[in-house]
Formats: structure tokens, sequence, C-alpha cells
């Protein structure tokens, strides 16, 4: 592997989101395409985060650093990704449901899921079923993603999955959902297709979804 | 500095002073459904023995107020709600904080419940004023009042404190003192922000001094996706004591938070000759 793809890696790993861009930079003028500094680069140290953060090794603030990194690198190379026409896996709407306010689980996911070349449209928090339908109907994502932190708000998590069913669009989307009070099987309960536990498990299920 | 104000919560039979002079009063957090299976499950069947020795546990751990959460999902509120209280009446006389986002459940347990009650919560948001603060005046109870509104979290503690001025003077509007609300100037997460810590202490410096009211907080969020947990817990709840929290929203049963609280208020020169510190010293070595 190329010098440059490794240490753009570890810099992802290590969160320096100072020099990236900078070496996002070198890497182009090195005369590497944009995609192979996404594949080779990038997403190997966003993976690398996401396997340590799963086994506890590191920590929030790190991943969140990490991603921050990342963002910092896409910047210089996403107009480059569009230019030459190399597909990102597919989109992925996320937000937390009506009622509830926590989003650093929602953003963690998004992040992690962007890390492993997902575009990502988060829709925020207090996301109310409809809101959720229109975004769906307007971004065509592969994938939704809902989270709630209370056991008072999961339910808008079912709410928002029939409301999906009554607009004829639930089957043109895998749902994932996740939050501290959600299990495995309330999910097979309301009809979702997958839960994750954390972010790193989420971007593994996403990955299996379009895989 | 305004005065240090008493808010004054109780049972039937049994009245907790909250007061800066007096010891820290634990909310005992864990009658809660949230993210506790087996809890949840007794809830779901109708059976109500965990949730009394939920009771039980925290109180002997040192719990001056149990929190009463009844939020199982996909079941209505208020039957749950109103059996809860009735089971806890029925094991003791500790005082209870009605948590609840349903208004309706609110209203069911202030009427079956005999004392003052503490109310989880209010925040800044119209909706809420209009239809809670209503319930505060009419049941004579005292309410916890989180330092956001319809415009979200804010960013600092200035703004924070805003907030917090605005509630109790909406509640003031309605013939409810300031002694009869309890601040939360919200502990977000250290992981995703690490000024989170001392935005809520300098919210509750902020609203001390203005106000002298009492001042809650759920000490446990701030450490999430961090390691050594417990540390920075208890490290955060003894500056936050210092700062001028009187009535934190913990679980009393890990002890290493309870541990600070105590040496906490044995430094504030709020435990009488240490005989609290010590007394608690004895139960462990007993335990152990």
């Amino acid at each position: 592997m190329s010098d440059i793809l490794s240490k753009l890696s570890t810099a992802i790993i290590e969160g320096n989101f100072k020099d990236t861009p900078g070496m996002a930079e070198t890497a182009l003028d090195e005369g590497l395409e944009a995609g192979e500094i996404l594949n080779q680069g990038l997403m190997p140290g966003m993976d690398h985060v996401g396997v340590e953060f799963k086994a506890g090794n590191m920590f929030v603030p790190e991943v969140l650093r990490s991603a921050r990194t990342m963002q910092a690198a896409m910047d210089i190379i996403r107009p480059l990704l569009a230019e030459t026409g190399i597909e990102q896996a597919g989109k992925i709407v996320i937000g937390t449901v009506k009622g509830d306010l926590h989003d650093i689980g929602k953003n963690l996911v998004g992040m992690m899921c962007e890390g492993a070349g997902f575009e990502i449209i988060d829709i925020g928090k207090d996301v109310e079923p409809n809101t959720f339908v229109e975004a769906v109907k307007e971004h065509s994502p592969k994938i939704l993603g809902m989270s709630a932190l209370l056991t008072t708000t999961m339910r808008a998590m079912e709410q928002t999955i029939k409301a999906l069913e009554e607009a004829g669009i639930r089957d043109s989307v895998k749902i994932m959902i996740g939050g501290a009070p959600v299990t495995q099987s309330f999910s097979d309960q309301i009809g979702a297709d997958g839960y994750a536990a954390n972010a790193a498990s989420a971007s593994d299920m996403a990955k299996e979804f379009i895989a | 500095m305004a005065k240090n104000l008493s808010t004054f919560i109780s049972s039937k039979t049994k009245t907790v002073e909250i007061n800066r002079e007096n010891p820290t009063v634990i909310i005992g957090e864990r009658i809660n459904p949230t993210g506790r299976k087996k809890l949840l499950n007794s809830l779901k069947e109708g059976n109500y023995d965990v949730v009394r020795a939920d009771a039980l546990s925290q109180i002997e751990a040192g719990a001056g107020i149990l929190d009463v959460n009844a939020g199982v999902p996909g079941v209505d509120e208020e039957p749950i709600m109103r059996a809860m209280i009735q089971a806890l009446t029925e094991v003791t006389d500790t005082p209870l904080c009605i948590d609840t986002a349903d208004p309706i459940s609110l209203e069911a347990a202030l009427s079956i419940y005999e004392g003052k009650a503490l109310i989880n919560s209010i925040n800044g948001e119209e909706e809420k004023l209009e239809s809670i603060l209503p319930l505060v005046k009419e049941y004579d109870a005292a309410v916890i009042a989180l330092c956001m509104d319809d415009d979200g979290i804010p960013s600092t503690p200035q703004e924070r404190f805003a907030v917090a001025a605005k509630m109790i003077e909406r509640a003031g509007k309605l013939g409810i003192g300031p002694e009869r609300i309890v601040i939360d100037p919200l502990a977000l997460t250290m992981g995703a922000d690490h000024n989170a810590g001392r935005i809520a202490i300098e919210t509750i410096e902020l609203v001390v001094a203005e106000f002298g009211v009492n001042v809650t907080m759920g000490a446990s969020n701030i450490s999430f996706g961090m390691p050594y947990r417990a540390h920075i817990n208890s490290t955060f709840i003894a500056m936050s004591i210092l700062a001028g929290l009187t009535c934190p929203i913990t679980n009393p049963l890990e002890d290493e938070v309870n541990l600070a609280i105590q040496a906490a208020d044995l430094v504030m020169g709020r435990d009488d000759f240490g005989m609290n510190w010590i007394k608690h010293y004895r139960k462990r070595q007993k335990k152990s």
C-alpha cells in the first residue's frame, strides 16, 4: 500500500483532523484517485475505529474525533468522487423519533456509517413519523435508521413504520433501530429489519443490508 | 447571594427538607423501567414486587426521595402509575417524585398521593408550562424545572439561567414560590462535548446566586461513552454539590457515587460530627 494511504488510515484512527486535509491533497498530488483514497486510506482507518470501539478499546470522544477527521478528508475528495462518478455505498436517512431529544447515539451511528462509505441524511431529533415518510420519499435511501432513548418514545418507532406502510413505501427501505431501551425482540415485534446495540454494529448491519 | 430556600417534599407521615445547609438528598432513580428488563417485565405482568424491592433497597442505601416512572412501551401509563404509587405507599413513607411526561398520568398520581409530591418535570416549553404548572399549584407540589425550552437545550450557562428565570417567573405568576421550583441545569455527555460538565456547574452557580433555589441533576449521563465512569460521576457530583446541587437523581446502590456525596456533605460541614459518614462506614464493614 502507498505510504500516504497508510498515513491517512493512521490519521483517521488518531483523529488528526488538522493534518488530514493536507494529507488528502498530497495523496491527490501524488496521482492517487479519490476512490483509492476513500477505499484504501480513509475507510480502513474508520473500520479499525469501529472494531476497537466495539471491543471497548476506544471511547466516544475518540470516535467523534475520528469521524471529524474523516469528514475533513471527505471535504477534499468528495467533489472529485462525484466527478469521477464513483458511487458511495448508498443513502441512509437517520433521525431520533418523535418526543425524543437524545441525539448522541444517532450522531455516532451517522458518523460510523459515513465512515463506511454511506451518504448520511440526518433529519435530526424529535422527528414526526410523517417527516420520516417525507424524507424516504425525497431521498430514496437504502436504509432508514431510527433512534429512541426512552421507553415512552420507543412506540414512535412503531408508529413511523406504520406510517411508512400506509404510504406504501415500507418495503423500499431496510429499517434499523437502536437506543438504550430497544431490544432485538422489540425490533421483531414492530417489524423493523434489525436492531443494533451500538454505532459500530449499526455500521456493520448497514453494510450487510446492501451486500 | 440569594437566601437558601427550603423545598419540602412529604408523604402522609414524613417530610424531607431540601436545603443547602442539610445533607444532600438523594432522589433514587431505579424505579424506572427504561433499560431495566426485570422491572419492565414485572410491570407488564402487573406484578409490583420488583417496585417494592427497589424502593426498600434504595432507601436502605440512603435515598431520601424515590423517583417513580411508569413508562412501559405500548402500555397505557396511567393505571401502572397508580398501581406503582399504591404499591410504594404500602411499603414506605419515603416521599415520591412523580416522573412522567403524560399530564393524565401525572394528575392521576397526584390525586391519589397523600403528601406534597415532587413532579418530574417541566421545562421552558410553553406547552409544559401551561399543562403542568396548574397541577403543581392545585396539588401544592414542588416541581423539577429543566433548563431547556422550545428552542432546545441552550449551549451556554447564561442562556440556561435565562430559561430557569423564565420558569421561576411563570410559576410565580400562578402563586408558586421559587422554593417549590427545583432547577435542573442539565448535565449532558462529556464524551460528546468536553465542556458539558463545566456548563452544568456554571449554570448551577448562576441560579443559586440569583434565586437560592434547590438544584437537582441526573448525574450519570455525563460520563456516557467514557472509561472509568463511576470516577467521573462521583467527582462531578462532589463538585456540583459545592456549586449548589442539593438533590441529585442517582442510583444510591452505586457505592462510589454514594461515597462521593457523603464525603462532599462532610466537607461542606453538613454532616454533624461526621456521624453520617461513620454510620455508613460501619454499615459497609458489616456487609463485607
